[in-house]
């Protein structure tokens, strides 16, 4: 047999973690119903944002155009797109019962990854500050800054799991419990990639399209 | 897709799936960047590569599969969709069309 069946969505710890395979099921549908209803909150948060871009809203402020910093946008969504590989590894090693050592370094990998996206984001905010393209300015803007810095709030809170989830892994070691929590955090880490998609692909090329 | 027990398959399967993002990623770039295409033309590739990378990140990535997955797990996962669409859909569509008498 080369394979197991699949009990919930998202990496499956597999049958050779015997019942802590089992009791994740309940949990992590928990979890994705959680997400799901996050899905809503950033499609919302799109429409808003679609319905404001519109030369009204402008208000004769700063348009996409203006302030729009592509290689940065780019940079980015490399950090994130790589962050989501190394999280993956992390999660395999996991799944494969290869040493903790492993999943740490793939998790610090992903956790630096994640600093470097919002240090990069803060930049930008930084730059539209000064030139003052500030949420108050239109309505556009407030519908930028009400979408962008969600997504950024969502990776800050993300990686400050992962930092938790290196301690609990230090103290407690890996057990029914940390497994868990490390698969949830990892649907959530592949979840804010998946809204990234959405930001750079309608704000960013949009905007500058 | 049942998940791989094989390291190097699932290794594999993540790695494909990150090249098929990255392509993905790359070409709406590259086109905004030095593209010679219309607008509406690179908007609609824009599109249409989020979309592919939208499916390519929840197969690959968050393992999701429409064969071998629990139906209560799809059902959440389509029905949050269906939500979706028509709320953001709508929202987009009504104050489109508001808009555009407002101007006439």
């Amino acid at each position: 047999m080369s394979s197991d069946t699949l009990k919930y969505p998202g990496l499956n710890l597999g049958s050779g973690h015997g019942s802590d395979h089992n009791k994740a099921e309940t949990k992590i549908f928990g979890f994705w119903v959680f997400l799901m209803s996050d899905l809503i909150i950033f499609g919302l948060m799109f429409a808003t944002y679609v319905t404001m871009n519109n030369p009204m809203s402008y208000a004769g402020g700063p348009e996409p155009k203006d302030f729009i910093n592509l290689p940065s946008a780019f940079a980015q969504t490399m950090l994130l797109l790589i962050s989501s590989l190394t999280f993956g590894f992390a999660g395999l090693a996991i799944r494969f019962k290869q040493s903790l050592v492993r999943a740490n370094f793939w998790l610090i990998i992903t956790l630096l990854l994640g600093i470097g996206f919002i240090t990069l984001e803060l930049f930008d905010f930084v730059d539209m500050f000064e030139m003052g393209a500030k949420p108050s300015r239109s309505g556009y803007l407030s519908a930028f800054f009400g979408l962008v810095p969600l997504h950024g709030l969502h990776v800050t809170a993300g990686c400050i799991w992962i930092l938790i989830m290196l301690i609990q892994l230090r103290v407690f070691g890996l057990n029914a419990v940390t497994k868990v929590r490390l698969l949830c955090l990892a649907l959530f880490w592949h979840f804010l990639d998946i809204v990234w998609i959405g930001i750079f692909s309608i704000v960013y090329l949009g905007g500058v399209a | 897709m049942r998940e791989d027990t094989n390291f190097e398959q699932a290794v594999r399967h993540y790695l494909v799936g990150f090249s098929l993002a990255l392509f993905l990623t790359l070409v709406p770039f590259g086109l905004v960047a030095w593209g010679e295409l219309s607008r509406p033309a690179t908007l609609m590739f824009i599109g249409t590569f989020g979309l592919i990378q939208v499916i390519v990140h929840f197969r690959y990535f968050l393992h999701i599969n429409f064969k071998e997955q629990k139906r209560e797990d799809l059902l959440l996962i389509l029905f949050s969709t269906v939500l979706l669409s028509i709320m953001a859909g709508g929202t987009i569509w009504i104050m489109a069309n508001l808009a555009h008498r407002m101007h006439v």
